[in-house]
């Protein structure tokens, strides 16, 4: 009985709701929404990520005894200052390109002497009971590239193969619902329910996304890192979940960073 | 809801007295709030009611002079919702906020001192759309003003 | 242990602006885990700033705070060099302190 008419009320509240939204979609709504976000900024819980982030770059790990500060982003040993404004690029002695997960990863297992496993151990944090240092680690590093402007390596041939395959990918349809990321990020005013979708074909949409990643997302109280969004846009596409660090994984992150490149990296951000 | 009730009453005695009376360090301002132990009778209400009583105090008058700021008509998502209130009430002793239609109704309560200014932010939770009142109690009395906050389900973000 | 706090305290004028992220998972104990089993409530409920041992805010909190908490308010008074050191303690009586220099 008590269910049914909580139940009933609050049928009635999203009612109301939607009629409200219907009646006042458009700028009233669009401004609410915007405030709400605006009010967020201040407060940035992907600060307390970064602080722990930043206590763990410095402390030795692994088996090895080594701390990050011989991991080298690509700016030297150590260096995170602009590191992340680059990234993806290409690591001679990885014979890979690389983003950033991608190289930690890297370094925990050649440097620090971690195995695979441990390294990829809680890619993906879920509250206290299961921490991810990726994410922290991330959320450092990021936070070091500050008001930098992305500058990806576009004229590396393997960052330029990269960048190729990614924009490829992103045009791909497949799975069962016949998905590309561009049908949902391919024009502009596209939205699931409220939430706009930011048109990643052009330079201002793809700058504006890309130099918000890692972001503190407050629908999951979890700081998220590039690999998450990209892994979680899989998911939506209903395609095969993308491995953490592969290749395609890679390749999109290019494709998207490249496209960002010259606007100022502004994250970590906070996201619903 | 009688559960409850039933549960104040036979914790009822000396103790509760004291926590009633010192309901959140609704006693004296800045009097060491925090030693006081939690109100939990108060953080398990369902009405302004049986908050108010709670708390130790009665019907809130409403009033202009409770503002909130920084605090959005549309919440994006209910997880995480951006509350700004300032009390121009002379004498502001404290300031809750409370959620109509929240589980439990009361979300905090916060003491201020003579000398911190009357006025915070935070953010709260919100399980749907509701009417949030700011609760201040000034010279003794108490004071609210409340606004209705729409609480959306948001798309995949980004 | 809990993660340390993240507090800026600022001059700003006459008075001193304080903004504090807490760690903390804030649970409601309303929700359920994939096995559907409750899941605990765990959340801070009591909230303490001083500075120079004077309490300058004190709060009592239920579950329906943010998960890692964020509250910013100001005092009068204050100087730069000044601590202003806040505690919180949780229903599982985990309690972390820490501090900032006023700047």
């Amino acid at each position: 009985m008590r269910t049914m008419i909580r139940l009933a009320v609050a049928a009635g509240a999203a009612a109301a709701f939607a009629a409200s939204i219907g009646a006042a979609l458009g700028e009233s709504t669009a401004d609410e929404i915007a405030k709400y976000r605006e009010a967020l900024q201040d407060g940035n819980p992907a600060e307390l990520w970064e602080a722990r982030g930043e206590q763990m770059w410095k402390v030795p790990r692994g088996p090895n005894k080594v701390s990050f500060e011989r991991c080298d982003l690509g700016l030297g040993p150590g260096v995170v200052k602009g590191a992340y404004a680059q990234l993806p690029r290409y690591f001679p002695d990885a014979k890979r390109v690389m983003d950033l997960e991608t190289r930690l990863v890297w370094c925990m297992v050649q440097q620090q002497g971690m195995s695979e496993a441990d390294a990829l151990k809680n890619t993906f944090g879920n509250g206290s009971a299961k921490r991810s240092d990726l994410e922290a680690l991330a959320a450092y590093v990021a936070s070091q590239s500050q008001g930098i402007r992305m500058n990806v390596a576009l004229d590396e041939p393997h960052v330029h193969d990269m960048y190729r395959l990614g924009e490829k990918m992103f045009y791909y349809r497949g799975g069962t619902h016949d998905f590309a990321c561009a049908t949902c990020h391919g024009d502009d005013g596209k939205r699931i329910r409220l939430q706009d979708l930011p048109n990643l074909t052009k330079v201002e949409g793809a700058q504006k996304a890309y130099t918000t990643w890692p972001a503190y997302r407050v629908s999951q109280g979890e700081l998220r890192t590039f690999q998450w969004r990209l892994n979680d846009c899989f998911r939506q596409q209903r395609f095969p979940e993308l491995a953490f660090g592969s290749d395609a994984s890679i390749a999109l992150t290019a494709y998207l960073a490249g496209r960002a490149n010259g606007a100022a990296y502004a994250g970590p951000a906070i996201k619903r | 809801m009688n559960t409850n009730r039933r549960h104040a009453l036979k914790t009822g005695g000396a103790l509760s007295l004291l926590s009633l009376v010192a309901a959140a360090g609704w006693l004296k301002p800045g009097d060491a709030a925090a030693a006081d132990a939690w109100n939990k009778s108060a953080f398990e209400t369902h009405s302004l009611d049986e908050t108010m009583k709670a708390l130790g105090g009665t019907s809130p008058v409403p009033s202009n002079d409770i503002v909130f700021f920084s605090t959005p008509d549309i919440a994006e998502n209910g997880a995480v919702v951006p509350v700004g209130i300032t009390s121009k009430v002379p004498q502001t002793e404290s300031i809750a906020i409370l959620i109509e239609k929240n589980p439990n109704m009361l979300a905090a309560v916060f003491d201020i001192p003579p000398g911190t200014d009357p006025s915070l932010t935070t953010r709260i939770k919100m399980a749907q759309t509701s009417n949030v009142y700011a609760l201040v109690k000034a010279n003794g009395k108490y004071y609210a003003t409340s606004k209705e906050i729409k609480v959306t389900l948001g798309g995949c973000g980004g | 242990m809990a993660d340390p706090m993240k507090i800026r305290a600022n001059l700003v004028g006459d008075s001193t602006e304080v903004k504090v992220l807490m760690s903390h998972e804030m649970e409601t104990g309303q929700r359920k885990d994939a096995q559907g089993k409750t899941i605990p409530a765990w959340f801070i409920q009591k909230v303490n700033v001083t500075h120079n041992d004077k309490v300058v805010l004190a709060a009592q909190w239920g579950p329906a705070v943010s998960k890692n908490p964020f509250v910013s308010f100001t005092f009068k008074g204050g100087a730069r060099g000044d601590k202003v050191k806040i505690t919180w303690v949780d229903n599982h009586d985990d309690s972390r302190t820490d501090e900032a220099t006023v700047a």
